[in-house]
């Protein structure tokens, strides 16, 4: 019996263990995010690297400000958040409440495949169509930029900003709509002034959802916003806090490369945030 | 008879037309953009295609380019990421709903859980480069990029065995107690045969995320594109098909490649959404039974 108990514990401590790793992963990210991240922060100066709008990390005297890479990605969610959520928000209504049943399976199908789409493969669109595109059309010199990458987020956020509001909007009861068709407003009054407003924790949530992808997205966006770390002009080309990662890690070194575990440090904060508000609204539609 | 104060005067009318035919037109232009995005790529990708380029290794003698240890190194990286991520999701799982009796772990569990899928992949990739290749000295591999790609998918799979489990009638369990098995005996035979649905279905989800994944990888599994047996591979830099499609396309200029992989990484993706969808519809099925 006392060999059969202590064997239950060993296998009670394994399981601990293998949930725990989830917490580990988590820890493992934050500490080594901060030890890397920090060092070049304390020797650029914190005002100095958050506020000055100067990048030129290979010249001469280099210069450390990611004032540009920050405006970047805000400016860039922003965009992809103005043009993304009505077009989501609508669908998800059309779906949820008024498609018939066949268009509804065609087109959930269809959004879940715009999901799994690599982001790669958006970029590569982008670069082929996109780019050229706002290059004819504006007559600017190259079509590499914030608006190409706006356009891009935008289409790639579609999917998360649909589905999160597919479901608070099915979980909306149904007596709210009956009380609301029993006092004489048509289906469509109903959505919008019972449904909407009774969903709308669950909608900011897909919205929150919709910033992280965004600020999140690297690949995509590297290959359509011509990637040079100017002050955010909609048809200049511009790098995010992301592709300020990805584009000169492979060939940095020193300070340059801590500044640039710094700049990961900057957008896993901005990420950190963003999971609150997710958390926050997310509790509040449940209740 | 039609007055002043006609509840549905046109104004209102006008109105509810209105709004309908928003919500219609978006979700067209939802389903207009997934139409193209696929038509686009197949019609610019397929032309590429050829037995050549999907069974070599890219030659610079020729001068030709091959994909064979790019798709071989796709399938590696899929391998190695689900041999660990599903015994470390699962036993996850297990220990949230089976053990777990602490609210104040469980809470820190699923917060982590959380924390972690709303991590951008840029940011894994870092830290995998600094952990895996640099701390753990693997080197730029494949077995550092399945790592990394391991933390990545870990809630994932989490969530969907959780989500079976929840589904194992509480009776089966207490009626295994009840003839006298232990819990690990329990375990075994009443509650881990009961969460292969969600096991499946969270594999499923975890392959499509690493077909489509490269911002992790390019810093952890690298560029190279050497023909490698299994663990060879593993121990040796690779490109998986997202990367190199980035190589080709933005360093390269090698535009036909990259439509050529974009393309068939579209009909994977279509795949894996068709698996997702009947094994979703079939496991449903089987529990009404």
């Amino acid at each position: 019996m006392k060999k059969q108990k202590a064997f239950e514990n060993f296998i009670h401590g394994i399981f601990l263990i293998l949930g725990l790793i989830t917490v580990g992963c988590v820890l493992l990210i934050t500490i080594y995010l901060m030890i890397a991240g920090i060092p070049a922060i304390r020797k650029i100066g914190i005002w100095d690297f958050l506020f000055n709008p100067k990048w030129a990390s290979t010249a001469q005297e280099p210069s450390y400000g990611i004032l540009p890479f920050i405006l970047t990605s805000i400016y860039g969610t922003a965009g992809a958040i103005l043009i993304g959520v009505p077009i989501g928000f609508l669908t998800s209504v059309y779906l949820a409440k008024l498609a018939p049943e066949k268009i509804r399976t065609v087109v959930s199908g269809a959004v879940s495949l715009l999901a799994g789409i690599p982001s790669v493969v958006y970029g590569l669109v982008g670069m082929m169509v996109l780019v050229p595109g706002i290059r004819n059309l504006f007559h600017i010199p190259d079509g590499a930029s914030l608006f190409a990458a706006i356009i891009v987020l935008a289409i790639m956020i579609l999917p998360s900003i649909i589905n999160v509001s597919i479901t608070a909007l099915e979980a909306v009861p149904k007596e709210y709509e009956d009380a609301s068709l029993a006092l004489g407003a048509t289906a469509v009054e109903t959505y919008f002034k019972v449904s909407v407003p009774a969903a709308k924790s669950g909608i900011a949530a897909a919205v929150v959802l919709g910033v992280g992808r965004a600020i999140g997205e690297a690949m995509a966006v590297m290959m359509v916003s011509g990637n040079a770390p100017n002050l955010p002009e909609l048809f200049g080309s511009v790098r995010f806090l992301t592709t300020a990662v990805a584009s000169e890690m492979s060939y940095s070194s020193g300070l340059q490369r801590q500044a640039l575990f710094s700049i990961a440090l900057v957008l896993f904060l901005f990420i950190m945030l963003i999971n609150a508000a997710l958390n926050f609204f997310l509790k509040r539609s449940k209740e | 008879m039609k007055t002043v104060n006609d509840p549905m005067n046109a104004k209102r009318k006008m109105k509810i037309v209105l709004l309908r035919a928003l919500c219609g037109i978006s979700a067209a232009f939802t389903c207009a953009l997934v139409l193209f995005l696929l038509v686009y790529i197949l019609a610019k990708g397929i032309p590429n295609l050829s037995w050549e380029l999907l069974s070599t290794k890219p030659s610079y003698l020729s001068g030709k380019i091959g994909i064979l240890p790019d798709i071989l190194n796709t399938i590696y990286m899929i391998v190695a990421t689900l041999i660990f991520v599903l015994p470390l999701g699962v036993g996850a799982a297990v220990y949230l709903t089976e053990y777990a009796k602490n609210k104040r772990i469980v809470a820190a569990i699923e917060y982590a859980a959380e924390t972690l899928s709303g991590i951008p992949s840029i940011i894994y990739g870092l830290v995998g480069m600094l952990f895996f290749c640099q701390f753990l000295n693997m080197q730029t591999s494949l077995l550092a990029g399945a790592l990394t790609l391991v933390i990545m998918n870990l809630p994932t799979v989490m969530r969907t065995t959780q989500e079976s489990l929840k589904t194992v009638p509480q009776s089966y369990r207490e009626g295994a107690f009840g003839l006298g098995a232990g819990k690990w005996r329990v375990i075994r035979t009443v509650v881990l045969p009961g969460c292969i649905d969600g096991v499946i279905t969270g594999c499923i989800l975890s392959v499509g995320r690493i077909l489509g994944e490269s911002a992790a990888l390019l810093f952890t599994a690298g560029f190279a594109h050497t023909l490698n047996g299994f663990f060879a591979g593993l121990g040796s830099a690779g490109a998986t098909l997202t990367v190199s499609l980035y190589v080709y396309a933005k360093e390269q200029g090698e535009f036909g490649v990259a439509f050529a992989i974009a393309a068939i990484l579209m009909v994977l993706t279509l795949l894996v959404n068709l698996l997702a969808m009947i094994a979703g519809r079939w496991f449903k099925r089987r529990q009404k039974l």
